[in-house]
């Protein structure tokens, strides 16, 4: 699933279950997602996306 | 307090009492403690000073006032986890970190008020309401484990259990003055222990001295105190900074003091070089996916239930844990590996790894934000940056005090060692902690 597909889903669902202040959380997790599936260091069947170590580190803390 | 315990020149019961008369007096003002055991802590006190007087002392802990956080079973009074989620229903019986405790003859005064299931850094969102720093009742003594750190710092009890996820031992040890201790990864038990994220909890001491961290860690292991410990390994008083990343963010106060520490151990004979970790700016997103999902997991039946009975910042942060993807919490786990690697790539030949503890000094209550370098930063994630990779890693890591910001706000400096070489560790944060006495 696409980040972009899973953050319409989970927001969909966050609306659905009347909790709307989840979404801004929700899009923080989603950014912090495509870093972690951008990092050099995941394993894959194919080639691995290359790392932008430059990018700010805005991942919300848990 | 041990010897004069031992030598009969102080009795256990004017010890106890003393402790209570302290929360008493201070403890209305700070809001350490959920539950004072005023009764089962007096009766306790007279059995210990028939114990001593008979010569049956058990050691150095016997006699001496503890706090537990109430996160943690004590048998006999309920885990409230600071949530009205919980069914206070007594426990049972004690954790067994308490257990080795109590058989050590350390005296259980009561339990410590926390950020709701340990799942925050300030200590805010707990249903008997926030902890106050000693110091600023305007700030937050850090958290989760925020009253086990203020019962110490306030001298209300000599020593606090707490239990330490993401930092949650160390960050409130940080930002009020004191020790305290995250083991390596499952070397002491979390059973009867409340779980956030089974893979990442701890459980340890906060105390005001390495000694005493040393001395709780030991008898909390179940390993009999009499025979002494310590002090054994031969240092080469070589420690490695990771300044890159970790020293990156830091409120001004806490970087100046943090360099002060560092030129004080350099004029005592440590070398101090720079020793990268690896992927190090992967910390945040690893733990986050390795945290969320395995808390979530851990809560979802209750979320369900009763979610509105959650602090609302506490319930969304798990609600949020519920949308991570199986394949996401993998990569994360794939992290792990790495990053465990590199911690000990860091570590090579030195003593230990050496950086600040917290970034910023103790927040103040209410406030989401803090200002770094002229930017506005997340309280929760600066307060994180620092500790939490530990916590996925399973490098044990103490944080001991360094020195204080021109305000006067306690700075903690973290040491961090090889995994399941926690003793060792020891042993040079109470070498780092004399050269900087």
């Amino acid at each position: 699933m696409t980040g972009d597909d899973w953050l319409d889903a989970a927001k969909a669902d966050a609306q659905r279950r009347q909790l709307p202040a989840l979404e801004p959380l929700l899009e923080a997790l989603a950014r912090a997602t495509r870093r972690l599936r951008a990092a050099e260091w995941n394993l894959s069947a194919a080639s691995r996306p290359a790392h932008d170590a430059d990018q700010p580190d805005d991942t919300p803390a848990t | 307090m041990a010897a004069a315990i031992e030598s009969g020149e102080v009795s256990v019961r004017d010890v106890v009492e003393t402790a209570l008369h302290r929360i008493e007096t201070l403890d209305a003002g700070l809001n350490a403690f959920t539950l004072v055991m005023h009764d089962s802590a007096r009766l306790a006190a007279a059995h210990a000073d028939t114990e001593i007087a008979a010569g049956r002392y058990r050691g150095p802990l016997h006699g001496i006032p503890i706090s537990i956080k109430d996160l943690i079973d004590v048998a006999g009074v309920p885990t409230t986890a600071a949530s009205q989620v919980t069914d206070r229903s007594p426990a049972g019986a004690d954790a067994p970190v308490v257990a080795r405790l109590r058989d050590a003859g350390a005296i259980l005064i009561g339990k410590c008020n926390l950020h709701e299931f340990a799942f925050g850094t300030t200590g805010e969102d707990s249903a008997f309401g926030p902890t106050r720093h000693p110091l600023d009742a305007d700030r937050s003594p850090g958290g989760s484990s925020s009253g086990s750190a203020v019962s110490v710092a306030a001298r209300m009890v000599t020593a606090s259990v707490g239990t330490d996820t993401g930092g949650s031992i160390r960050i409130p040890a940080a930002a009020c003055g004191l020790v305290g201790l995250k083991p390596t990864f499952g070397e002491l038990p979390c059973d009867g222990i409340v779980p956030l994220g089974p893979s990442l909890d701890h459980v340890g001491p906060l105390t005001r001295c390495v000694a005493d961290a040393r001395l709780m860690f030991t008898a909390m292991g179940g390993v009999s105190l009499s025979a002494g410990s310590g002090g054994t390994t031969p240092l080469t008083r070589r420690l490695g900074c990771p300044r890159p990343y970790f020293l990156d963010q830091l409120d001004d106060g806490v970087r100046a003091t943090f360099e002060r520490a560092l030129e004080r151990l350099l004029d005592d004979a440590w070398t101090v070089s720079t020793s990268p970790i690896r992927h190090a700016r992967d910390t945040a997103t690893v733990c986050l996916h390795l945290l969320l999902p395995e808390a979530a997991a851990v809560h979802a039946s209750s979320l369900d239930r009763q979610g509105a009975a959650y602090t609302q910042g506490v319930r969304l942060r798990l609600e949020m844990g519920r949308y991570v993807l199986a394949e996401d919490y993998v990569r994360a786990q794939r992290g792990r590996a790495v990053l465990t690697q590199a911690v000990d790539d860091a570590l090579g030949d030195h003593d230990a790894l050496v950086l600040p503890s917290l970034a910023i000094p103790a927040p103040r209550l209410g406030t989401d934000t803090v200002e770094i370098d002229g930017r506005p930063v997340s309280v929760r994630n600066v307060t994180l940056r620092l500790t939490q990779l530990f916590n996925a890693t399973g490098h044990p890591a103490v944080s001991i005090p360094c020195g204080a910001t021109a305000s006067g706000l306690p700075v903690g400096l973290q040491l961090v060692g090889r995994r399941s070489h926690t003793a060792q560790l020891l042993d040079v944060a109470q070498a780092v902690e004399q050269s900087l006495a």
